[in-house]
């Protein structure tokens, strides 16, 4: 099996996750081959693709929805499928659906959310109310979430999400339909904990404008990796101006073969 | 991950379900209207065309009403069991599934709670219809509405698993109606809910075996016994292997390796 080429700054010793030539098919579908690639211990990478390119399946296989069965999938060092608790654990997800229960409060979310994890919500009630306020929805934590504008539910989401302060966080297209401030405020919510609290993020999406040139970038395409390093690198690479440039030139060539 | 933990993982699983029945009372009462429909309109028209000749665990003749009470408590489980599942389904197309299936905690054990939690819901309303059907004169001894809750949480397990194992293979809310009713009603009726068996033995031979080896018989015989204070012990053994076997189907169903219950394919 390949080892996972670590996209980031670390060594492979200080890999938060590691995705080695992963394969998946739906019936009589392929959806994803030989995806392999790492991310480090505060490292923030963009998993850039466009509708289709088997974004989701591959979240679905990190957050064992579905098993891998073809190569393999490692959280902290910890395999997937022979050590699934203690890997999942180690997640926060926010998923590309919404996944609240709108009809409890945004508190009562929170505190689902820490029983799942095996917290006793009572012992967590600072961090509930921390986290909140994190995300500035303190004044609105007796609500029903059904309340809250679809990008203050994301906001929740992603509260909820580094609760129980996962070591990495999955993040799956979690600003699409959000406005640009919205947007921006959920990016620099999460890049200041990939900063500051060393948690490492796959951010999928597809809106290239999202990528900042120090991110770390892999490009899926039709389910497979066109390129994985430093935005940087993606514009040197391919001799582009812009990442939006460099998407278009990788997936058209794609297109083209 | 220690016992204590599985146990908050159990009292969040119940106290979401619990905080979801206090904001949908409307549900929780509406679940009511149709079994009380059968008894006081239903149960008093035929009334006089069923006679109910002396069968155990009675001892002497009874009314009509009577005799369908419990099958009419196990409806109710029936139904809450099936509406249990009809919410897993909505869950999962509305994404909320996803955030039970990542915890880290065993998925049979995150399903076994959300069994359990809708299982304790139905066991609630069933105990406020036999308030109702008390005033109605359906007065089983007393002592039998403390050993008929083992049956009733029994029998809810075993409907709830059904409905567990049907929400699993179900891809999309639009067709669940559909399955429901090639699921409740022949379960429902091919039963003793509404008449004695002796009864289904007279007219069919072939629709009396059905009734003998459906599953929802088995949980109606072991409420009507335990209400009235009695064991009927084929019936425990039947509403225990069933509760087993669907179980276990409804594991299987929720397997990751069958890709989590068939999500919708897409996405990006």
């Amino acid at each position: 099996m390949a080892p996972a080429a670590t996209v980031g700054p670390g060594s492979t010793d200080d890999v938060a996750l590691e995705v080695s030539d992963v394969a998946f098919a739906y019936p009589g579908r392929e959806v994803l081959a030989g995806v392999s690639f790492g991310v480090p211990a505060g490292g923030f990478c963009v998993l850039l693709g466009v509708n289709g390119a088997g974004k989701t399946t591959l979240f679905s296989l990190i957050t064992r929805l579905f098993l891998c069965r073809t190569g393999s999938i490692r959280i902290l060092g910890q395999d997937l499928s022979g050590q699934g608790a203690r890997a999942l654990a180690a997640l926060g997800v926010v998923f590309q659906q919404p996944t609240l229960d709108l009809d409890l409060t945004l508190r009562q979310n929170l505190r689902y959310h820490c029983a799942l994890h095996g917290l006793d919500p009572a012992a967590m009630r600072p961090r509930i109310e921390s986290a909140l306020a994190g995300v500035d929805l303190s004044e609105r934590a007796g609500e029903r979430a059904r309340q809250l504008s679809g990008g203050q539910r994301r906001r929740l989401e992603l509260a909820r999400a580094l609760l129980h302060r996962p070591r990495v966080l999955l993040a799956d297209e979690p600003t699409v339909g959000m406005d640009v401030h919205s947007r921006q405020a959920i990016i620099g919510q999460v890049r200041a904990r990939c900063r500051e609290d060393g948690v490492a993020v796959l951010w999928a999406t597809h809106l290239v404008d999202e990528v900042e040139p120090t991110d770390q970038v892999v490009l899926l395409h039709r389910g497979r990796v066109l390129h994985r390093g430093t935005a940087a690198r993606l514009l040197t690479d391919t001799g582009s101006a812009t990442v939006h440039q460099a998407f278009n030139r990788l997936t058209g060539a794609q297109e083209a073969a | 991950m220690s016992p204590r933990q599985y146990l908050l993982v159990l009292r969040g699983i119940l106290a979401r379900e619990g905080l979801r029945f206090l904001h949908q009372r409307e549900r929780f009462f509406g679940a009511l209207v149709r079994p009380l429909v059968w008894l006081f309109i239903f149960a008093a028209g035929f009334r006089a065309v069923l006679g109910i000749s002396i069968i155990p665990p009675y001892e002497t003749y009874i009314l009509y009403e009577e005799y369908i009470a419990p099958g009419l408590a196990a409806m109710i489980l029936l139904f809450g069991g099936m509406q249990s599942s009809l919410s897993m389904v909505y869950d999962r197309e509305m994404g909320s599934m996803r955030l039970l299936m990542v915890s880290p905690f065993p998925r049979w054990w995150l399903l076994l709670c959300k069994l359990l939690a809708g299982a304790l819901v139905a066991v609630l309303q069933v105990y406020l219809f036999l308030a109702i059907a008390w005033f109605w004169g359906v007065q089983p001894p007393p002592i039998g509405y403390l050993l008929v809750l083992p049956a009733l949480l029994l029998t809810a397990l075993m409907l709830g698993a059904l409905g567990l194992f049907l929400s699993s293979v179900i891809r999309q809310l639009e067709n669940f109606a559909g399955v429901m009713n090639f699921v409740i009603f022949p379960l429902f009726f091919a039963s003793s809910a509404l008449y004695p068996l002796w009864r289904i033995r007279d007219s069919s031979i072939p629709l009396y075996e059905i009734c003998r080896f459906n599953p929802f018989t088995w949980g109606v015989e072991l409420i009507r016994f335990s209400l009235y204070a009695q064991m009927n012990w084929y019936a425990l053994a039947g509403v225990a292997a069933a509760l087993a076997l669907f179980l276990a189907a409804a594991l299987w169903g929720y397997d990751p390796g069958r890709g989590m219950m068939r999500f919708k394919q897409g996405g990006g």
